[in-house]
């Protein structure tokens, strides 16, 4: 506070009360709305203040979904996500964690090449190579095979001794297809990569002196180290995996792999006739309930994520 | 770029590589370097037969109104957002940076819109638009006379979605605006006040040219969003329409390539996206890294 402006400090407070109540209002009407029953959302205005259906709309949602549009009950569509989350988070902390050791503590031919390797990912984001990435999903030996046959070999089957194999594996619909895909990550090989280059080289020195071989420094001291790195950026890498949308509607078609971002959207988008309001914006809650706790609950690690992946 | 004391192993690094670099030539490199591949293609209407047609994908691109058309609301897309949740970030963060009492409860209460995956931001705010029932339709129209109609009127429809996005937006650049500020030498600030510069002329001339790096970054940071992220936005909601008025360019690579399964045309599409993604990525590493001088 550099001057004392007692009317600016309320006109402040004014302006952040209106500003919140503007970002919260889309939440509190979802709220509201998914404790009404269907018949009280049919016509303007509609009620602004709780109603007494919200039992009965998460017991129907969570237990059996929307009946009309593949009905998946939203415990499995949660679940598909939480899966999806996880899996993408913890992944591509794991690789990029050996990635970023392996080019910043070895002199190794090619190590530069690696490194662009990776950064070019950067500029590759799924929404510009939709269908050649759906090719290779749905066959994932595809590379193999063009190289192959680029060398005049029979493309889809290769021999092996006595025995063949054919070179034809499909990821759609399976958790694999959904979450390996996008666990390379430049940004995260990034960030460890830079956290690296602050520790102490004293540290190696020493490592090295009492005979610890890389592994068992990397197990030992790196890794401790970069448990706060570690946490944000899970907290982010959460957030990321369960928001996403483009890639699960691409590889699934099976209903019983319909993550739950992505199926709210079949039942808002149902033909000749109005959705269901409240139980989409119990799924809508719902959906949103997991990582906005994660953000609100884990705030700090939040913003650090935040900040130090943009670097 | 490397450490001074290093290990050495013959072949450990590469196998601590492979997962990440073998995921990365698969899943990003391999199809990239097929649709660049595809887009210089034809593929007849039963896909037995493939010629090479040089840049005539291009050609047929550029000379198409509905692509130039999907361009053209890209770019108003793109603009808008940025604008929106950045001037209203920005408003919000100097405020929170002057209040003193419940600085951290207005932090917590704007934060978690980040946490918000952009479709779910589409249809809450289709619902608070939704012409018969929604609370916002249902203001506009008593209130102000105005019936809205996104599902009938283009310019309404590409409303909603800018809405949608910059909203989700907004609790990140205020995030970063927050900091911005917070990073400003007090000093400054104080001897303006000293020699009597209001605090609107404080701001324009000392506290927003200071915080032209921060802005600088958030621009390049919304546009990348408003053109890459909003794909769920606009697919849960408009699905592009009504008649093409929210068709951004991911939209439309979407709907030609995997709906219209149009290889070529879609191949070509996906070049001149990558061509933007990676000019975005330049601009962001040339001039970000070496942040705006004062």
């Amino acid at each position: 506070m550099v001057e004392n402006r007692p009317w600016l400090t309320v006109i402040s407070h004014l302006v952040l009360i209106v500003g919140i109540a503007i970002v919260v209002l889309p939440l509190w009407v979802a709220l509201v709305a998914s404790t009404h029953a269907g018949r009280d959302l049919l016509s303007a205005p509609i009620p602004m203040w709780f109603g007494s259906h919200g039992v009965d709309n998460y017991r129907q949602m969570l237990t059996s979904g929307m009946q009309h549009v593949s009905g998946q009950p939203l415990t499995l569509m949660l679940f598909n996500s939480l899966v999806m989350a996880l899996t993408i988070a913890i992944g591509k902390i794991a690789i990029s964690l050996t990635a970023a050791f392996a080019i910043c503590y070895f002199r190794f031919p090619l190590r530069m090449t690696c490194f662009w390797i990776i950064f070019i990912t950067l500029m590759l984001p799924v929404e510009v190579r939709i269908l050649p990435t759906y090719e290779v999903i749905a066959n994932v030996f595809t590379p193999l095979t063009r190289l192959l046959e680029l060398f005049g070999f029979e493309g889809d089957e290769i021999v092996i001794g006595g025995l063949s194999i054919r070179l034809d594996f499909s990821m759609l619909d399976s958790y694999t297809g959904l979450t390996l895909p996008l666990i390379a990550s430049a940004t995260a090989t990034f960030l460890f990569r830079q956290f690296f280059l602050t520790v102490p080289d004293e540290l190696t020195e020493a490592a090295r002196i009492d005979g610890a071989g890389p592994m068992k420094f990397f197990r030992d001291i790196l890794l401790p180290l970069s448990r706060t790195n570690i946490a944000a950026l899970f907290v982010i890498l959460f957030i990321y995996g369960w928001n996403q949308y483009l890639w699960p509607l691409l590889i699934t078609t099976d209903p019983s792999y319909v993550t739950v971002v992505m199926g709210i959207q079949r039942m808002v988008n149902v033909a000749d006739t109005e959705p269901q309001w409240n139980l989409v914006m119990t799924a809508a809650v719902l959906a949103m309930l997991p990582p906005v706790l994660v953000v609100i609950g884990m705030q700090r690690l939040f913003v650090k994520g935040l900040v130090e992946t943009e670097k | 770029m490397i450490k001074r004391v290093t290990f050495r192993h013959k072949w450990l690094p590469y196998a601590l590589l492979a997962p990440q670099l073998l995921i990365t030539l698969v899943f990003f490199i391999w199809p990239a370097s097929q649709a660049l591949y595809q887009s210089v293609l034809r593929q007849d209407a039963f896909g037995l037969r493939t010629e090479f047609i040089g840049f005539e994908n291009f050609a047929d691109l550029f000379a198409d109104p509905t692509y130039l058309a999907s361009f053209h609301i890209t770019l108003v897309f793109c603009l808008a957002v940025a604008s929106i949740s950045l001037g209203f970030a920005l408003m919000l963060a100097v405020m929170a940076d002057r209040v003193i009492k419940g600085a951290t409860t207005y932090k917590t209460l704007l934060i978690w819109p980040y946490a918000v995956a952009p479709a779910i931001a589409g249809v809450l705010w289709y619902f608070m638009f939704n012409p018969s029932i929604g609370i916002n339709a249902w203001i506009l129209r008593t209130v102000f006379g105005y019936d809205w109609n996104h599902t009938l009127d283009g310019g309404d429809a590409l409303l909603l979605v800018i809405i949608a996005a910059a909203w989700k937006q907004v609790s990140y650049n205020f995030l970063f605006f927050l900091a911005g500020l917070q990073a400003i030498p007090r000093s400054l600030i104080e001897a303006a006040a000293i020699d009597g510069a209001s605090p609107l002329k404080r701001f324009w001339t000392i506290v927003f040219p200071l915080l032209s790096p921060t802005t600088f970054f958030l621009l390049v940071v919304n546009v990348v969003y408003a053109f890459f992220d909003t794909f769920g936005t606009i697919h849960a909601t408009t699905n592009g329409g009504p008649a093409g008025a929210t068709n951004t360019l991911v939209y439309k690579v979407f709907n030609d390539g995997f709906i219209g399964l149009d290889l070529g045309g879609s191949a070509a599409q996906s070049v001149i996206l990558m061509i933007i993604v990676v000019s975005l990525t330049v601009v962001q590493f040339r001039y970000i890294e070496r942040r705006v001088e004062y």
